[in-house]
């Protein structure tokens, strides 16, 4: 396989409670290449959306290294995390939470605003991710007129927006119906397809993970095939 | 800026919450910009001289009078161009709610002094020659509708006649106006003559002050300390100030106004405090998903917690703007309404400067909090709570 993108090593991550314990992932090992498009799947508290946030910069391990490009992001701190967000991973969650009172084209400029680039270039920008998720004609619409599928489509764009070269997604599909889903799927494929995204993706759906190019399983903190 | 949309969108997502917050603030500031308008009155510095007018009180208490027999000594003071005096008449025109001053005065003098009365030769004339004359202001020929040549009666309440009757009754003999201070126009001047010998016997031959115009208006403090060290060890000792600090010890009579003022504003202001911060930090609860996304997206936890400091300020801002906005417009009307017992106010640059100090530490103190928890909001554990 090409490049490895994300690298995880002897990853762990535990809270303590009390005296006691609790080990969510351990001692876990994931190497995903560029381009891939990897569905995560396993019982509910298994530790998926914990391993997720942790390639995602979101959190921070209690032992062991993730690797993004080749950039020790466990190391680095608060702030720096937050700027490596901005530019390097878009985030898909199961609830779209977009911004009640912004248009659709507002909603998905929100993460350009970290940027310097001029307002005539952050439309642009936007206008092209609007057209990748197919809603140019909805952009000014805001998310209470628009349907649980389109939302989702805007929360991709935004999470597009910045031009990532990895998108995490936790159960995107969680909360929409069978056809909305396939959708939703097809654009995620397509943008790992046409688009050269890599992707991560948490799901309960089989269907969901087949639309993904491989698929592993995670049980009581570790990885299973 | 570009991060003004989301502020704009924090503001607006409740509407109504927003608006009613903005409205309560709008009336603190509002009472802020009124009372302490009114409040400097009491607390600006005396300057004895730049006035051409003295007035000479008793030295224990405003209420307590002076023999007139004073005038003719304060009158041969050099420096001193005209002496007048005044007296507090009290009084009720037919219903307590009908309130105006009552001022018996020696009609020349008065009228030579107050020159910024307007009032025509022949009322003045008639004012002069009346003993039962009496002038009236604008405002109140226009209040009561009363016509040159009515009779006045005005029920006493500190004056009795000397047949220990109590109706008092005036010729309305001319008017006057004043344009520069319409809040005078709110009163009556009655003949000085007529009322002292009308009046019980044991209380004549006195006047509650005297008014002392100077010939030069830098002569003040010299001629205020001659008439008091003139009167020094009588019975009735003096005390001379200017027109302007009279007005200001006379106000303070009613209590220590400013401390009051300043209480009310204290009370006015925590409250303001709890409203802010309760909006701001109900806010924020609300939002925790949506500042959860700011963070994912690459907020960093300053930005955010700047992003949240900034909303609370611009709420109060433009309640702190728009309440002394408010002020500022209803200034005119308050001022006249005062000016009588008060003098002139305004709405001065020290009282907005001071109440957009406020503004900014209660937007601070309220939006500390929440800004805070904003920046301290883990993005995990936000998202987790869905
Ligand atoms: N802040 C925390 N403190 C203590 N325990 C935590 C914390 N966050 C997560 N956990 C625990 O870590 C485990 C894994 O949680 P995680 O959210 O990763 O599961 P998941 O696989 O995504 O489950 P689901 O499919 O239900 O979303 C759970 O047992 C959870 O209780
Ligand atoms: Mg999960």
């Amino acid at each position: 396989m090409s490049e490895i993108l994300v690298d995880v090593k002897n990853l762990s991550k535990e809270y303590k409670r009390g005296g006691e314990t609790l080990v969510v992932l351990d001692d876990l090992n994931l190497e995903i290449p560029k381009e891939d498009y990897l569905a995560l799947m396993g019982p509910s508290g298994s530790g998926k959306s914990t391993l997720l946030n942790l390639i995602g910069g979101l959190d921070t391990p209690s032992s062991g290294s993730v690797s993004i490009n080749g950039e020790r992001i466990d190391q680095m701190n608060s702030k720096q995390l937050s700027n490596w967000r901005a530019s390097n991973v878009g985030f898909i969650f199961q609830f779209y939470n977009l911004l009640p009172v912004l248009t659709a084209q507002k909603n998905i400029e929100l993460p350009l605003l970290l940027t310097n680039l001029s307002g005539a270039q952050r439309k642009k920008h936007v206008e092209t991710a609007l057209n990748i998720v197919g809603l140019a004609d909805r952009s000014g619409h805001k998310p209470s007129e628009l349907s649980g599928g389109q939302q989702q489509r805007v929360a991709i764009a935004r999470a597009l927006v910045s031009d990532p070269d990895i998108l995490v997604c936790d159960e995107p599909t969680g909360d929409l119906d069978r056809d909305t889903a396939t959708d939703i799927l097809n654009l995620l494929k397509s943008l790992n397809e046409d688009h050269g995204k890599t992707i991560l993706m948490v799901t309960h759906d089989p269907a969901a993970a087949e639309s993904a190019k491989r698929s592993l399983h995670l049980d009581k903190g570790k990885l299973i095939i | 800026m570009k991060y003004w949309i989301i502020i704009l969108a924090a503001l607006k997502r409740k509407k109504w919450r927003t608006g009613l917050t903005i409205s309560s603030l709008v009336i603190a500031f509002l009472l802020f910009g009124l009372l302490r308008s009114v409040a400097v009155i009491f607390t600006e510095d005396v300057d004895l001289s730049g006035d051409d007018r003295l007035i000479v009180s008793s030295k224990y208490s405003i209420i307590d009078s002076m023999p007139i027999a004073y005038l003719q000594r304060i009158r041969g003071i050099d420096g001193v161009e005209i002496v007048a005096h005044q007296d507090w008449f009290g009084g009720t025109y037919i219903d307590r709610a009908n309130f105006f001053p009552k001022w018996p005065v020696p009609p020349k003098e008065f009228l030579d002094i107050y020159q910024e009365f307007k009032i025509s030769d022949q009322h003045k004339e008639a004012f002069i020659s009346t003993r039962t004359g009496m002038i009236a202001g604008q405002k109140i020929i226009d209040r009561f509708n009363w016509k040159i040549g009515d009779r006045i009666p005005i029920i006493g309440d500190i004056y009795f006649l000397d047949d220990g009757t109590n109706l008092w009754e005036f010729d309305l003999v001319g008017t006057f106006t004043d344009i520069e201070n319409p809040g005078n126009e709110d009163q009556v001047f009655l003949n000085y003559q007529y009322f002292d010998e009308a009046r019980e016997e044991e209380w004549r031959g006195v006047v509650g002050n005297f008014i002392v115009k100077l010939t030069d208006k830098n002569d003040g403090p010299r001629v205020a300390k001659e008439i008091d060290a003139m009167f020094a060890n009588s019975m009735d000792e003096t005390k001379t100030s200017t027109e302007k600090a009279y007005q200001q010890m006379f106000a303070s009579q009613i209590g220590d106004i400013g401390f009051i003022m300043n209480a009310i504003l204290a009370a006015v202001f925590f409250t303001i405090l709890l409203v802010t911060g309760n909006t701001m930090s109900q806010s924020i609860r609300e939002r925790t998903s949506e500042l959860a996304v700011f963070k994912t997206i690459g907020f960093s936890d300053m930005t955010v917690m700047t992003l949240v400091l900034i909303e609370s300020l611009v709420l109060c801002i433009i309640g702190a703007l728009l309440g002394l906005g408010i002020t500022a417009i209803m200034m005119p009307a308050l001022s006249e309404m005062v000016s009588v017992s008060l003098g002139e106010i305004s709405l001065e640059i020290s009282v907005i400067l001071s109440g957009l100090g406020i503004a900014i530490i209660t937007a601070f103190v309220s939006g500390f909090p929440p800004a805070l928890g904003a920046m301290r909001l883990k993005v995990v554990d936000a998202l987790k709570k869905d």
